[in-house]
């Protein structure tokens, strides 16, 4: 068995946000149950910031820690600030994981992003 | 030393060393370490040891004891029947069938072997994981020297029909290996009676030490040593013998020749009252491999919508341990064959756990595993996004 830290095993055992948003103002998708992991972001945003950020995940310790992770992180942030949080600050942030579940981190990051990016489509910036 | 308080359903990956085992080993490290291929009667002592051993591993599978080699582990034994009897039949072909879920130690080498011009048919399996003798028996050719089908699938715990796809080896005379890892020990195996030319087996799937295994080879069948050097093993098998272990090995097989029918009765009773407990009360799950024909202690359910080394890790905190064949759980990140090979939706292959039982296992472990694991599932249920 992979041997998670104790910050990962916290956000594990106690995952911030898990849910969804009815009436999200975007959602972001990544990963396929395949590959065994799948991660649903749901975002409201509010004066261009993540007034809300709650996910659904289907996948292993490091995934569902991730997830809460990523949902903690980008929380309140303006959509730019939530654009630029990359995976190696996800897993910075939860210090470190094994070598084998670094591609979890890519995930957590991009469903966000896909997140705000439905939201943007959605609601294109008027020139 | 502190008593791990735990709850052990992991009796595939390995098993506890009976206590009895343990003493009959005990000496053979400080005590009578000699090498047995010294001629000083120190040496010769640990040999005497060896061959009792033997006599002791022989009889487990209703074998003379000049047809059991002894090797390091299982893996060996399996790499030693494929690669030593294809090269000593390389003049009578060069082809092999085997099935779809065999071990990594039947499937690798196999892949190895085909690098070097070796053929290989690859037999599917049915959705509870049986072969179909009339499969093998279609992929015969002439050039066919060697067919090689596990005895019982350690991750789904079917026993396959060995009788007929013996009785399809002999007729083709065709040499048959078994994989019988998982079985050995475990369920009552009589080679002879089985129809079985070549079988591996491993003391350490049967409360034995880890270290020693065998591979029992027919009389009268050729083979080439897979390991070189000196002239242990009757030339079969270089290397100075783990002498504390192969005796362990030899308590082991003693042990489970006396003890084998009551471990099956109580160990079969356990693993249907937790597949029963586990049905009723958790739903959308299924039980993998067949519900008759499977190992005493085998217990392969796939949970729907949950991923299987999550369901893990929260068993693991509740001092739980079991497998899973999810990607993630794997070293490889890659999902079991095994479970790909009887079509399981690949959903269904992820949100998979195994709890193997074994003679140590009781009734209150059940019951907390039932007790348990239903929280765990809906947990990570609500949690996921397959979930509706």
């Amino acid at each position: 068995m992979v041997t998670y830290n104790e910050k990962v095993m916290q956000h594990f055992m106690n995952p911030q946000n898990v849910g969804d948003i009815k009436d999200a103002d975007g959602i972001g998708e990544v990963g396929n149950p395949v590959c065994g992991d799948m991660m649903t972001f749901y975002i409201k945003v509010k004066d261009n910031k993540l007034e809300d950020v709650k996910f659904k995940t289907f996948g292993c310790g490091a995934a569902i820690a991730v997830s809460s992770m990523v949902s903690q992180i980008a929380k309140g942030k303006t959509l730019e600030e939530a654009l630029k949080i990359t995976n190696k600050d996800v897993a910075e942030e939860l210090g470190g994981l094994p070598k084998n579940k670094m591609h979890c981190s890519n995930l957590g990051a991009d469903a966000l992003h896909a997140a705000i990016k439905d939201y943007m489509k959605k609601h294109p910036k008027q020139k | 030393m502190a008593e791990y308080e735990n709850i052990f359903f992991d009796n595939a990956s390995t098993t506890k060393v009976d206590d009895r085992v343990y003493a009959e080993m005990e000496p053979y490290f400080r005590q009578y370490y000699g090498n047995p291929s010294s001629l000083h009667s120190f040496g010769d002592f640990a040999s005497t040891k060896i061959e009792e051993a033997r006599g002791k591993v022989a009889a487990l599978i209703n074998t003379g004891e000049e047809e059991i080699y002894f090797t390091s582990c299982g893996t060996e034994s399996n790499n030693f029947a494929l690669w030593g009897i294809a090269r000593a039949l390389k003049d009578k072909g060069n082809h092999i069938i085997t099935s779809a879920i065999e071990h990594y130690s039947i499937l690798n080498p196999l892949k190895e072997m085909q690098k070097e011009g070796w053929n290989v048919t690859i037999i599917p399996v049915d959705e509870f994981g049986f072969v179909n003798p009339g499969d093998i028996k279609k992929a015969i050719t002439k050039d066919t020297v060697l067919i090689s089908v596990m005895h019982a699938n350690n991750e789904i715990g079917t026993i396959q029909k060995i009788k007929a796809i013996a009785t399809v080896a002999k007729e083709a005379e065709v040499l048959f290996h078994s994989d019988g890892i998982a079985t050995a020990g475990i369920i009552p195996v009589d080679v002879k009676e089985l129809g079985i030319d070549v079988y591996s087996f491993s003391a350490q799937q049967m409360y034995g030490p880890k270290g020693a295994a065998a591979l029992y080879i027919k009389k009268g069948i050729k083979i080439r040593p897979l390991l070189l050097g000196g002239t242990q093993e009757k030339g079969r098998r270089a290397g100075t013998e783990n002498v504390p272990a192969i005796v362990g090995f030899g308590k082991a097989c003693e042990i489970a020749q006396a003890e084998l029918g009551d471990c099956v009765k109580n160990i079969t009773i356990l693993r249907d009252n937790l597949i029963e407990g586990i049905k009723n009360s958790i739903d959308k799950v299924k039980l993998n491999g067949h519900p008759v024909m499977r190992l005493p202690g085998n217990v392969h359910i796939s949970y729907e919508f949950v991923e299987g080394e999550s369901i893990l890790l929260m068993l693991n905190l509740q001092g739980i341990e079991a497998a899973s064949g999810s990607s993630c759980a794997s070293q490889a990140l890659k999902s079991s064959h095994v479970l790909l090979a009887i079509n399981l939706t690949p959903t269904m292959a992820q949100g998979s756990v195994l709890f193997s039982l074994g003679k140590y296992n009781n009734r209150e472990q059940v019951d907390k595993v039932i007790k348990v694991l239903p929280p765990i599932i809906e947990r990570l249920r609500q949690m996921s996004p397959l979930c509706k």
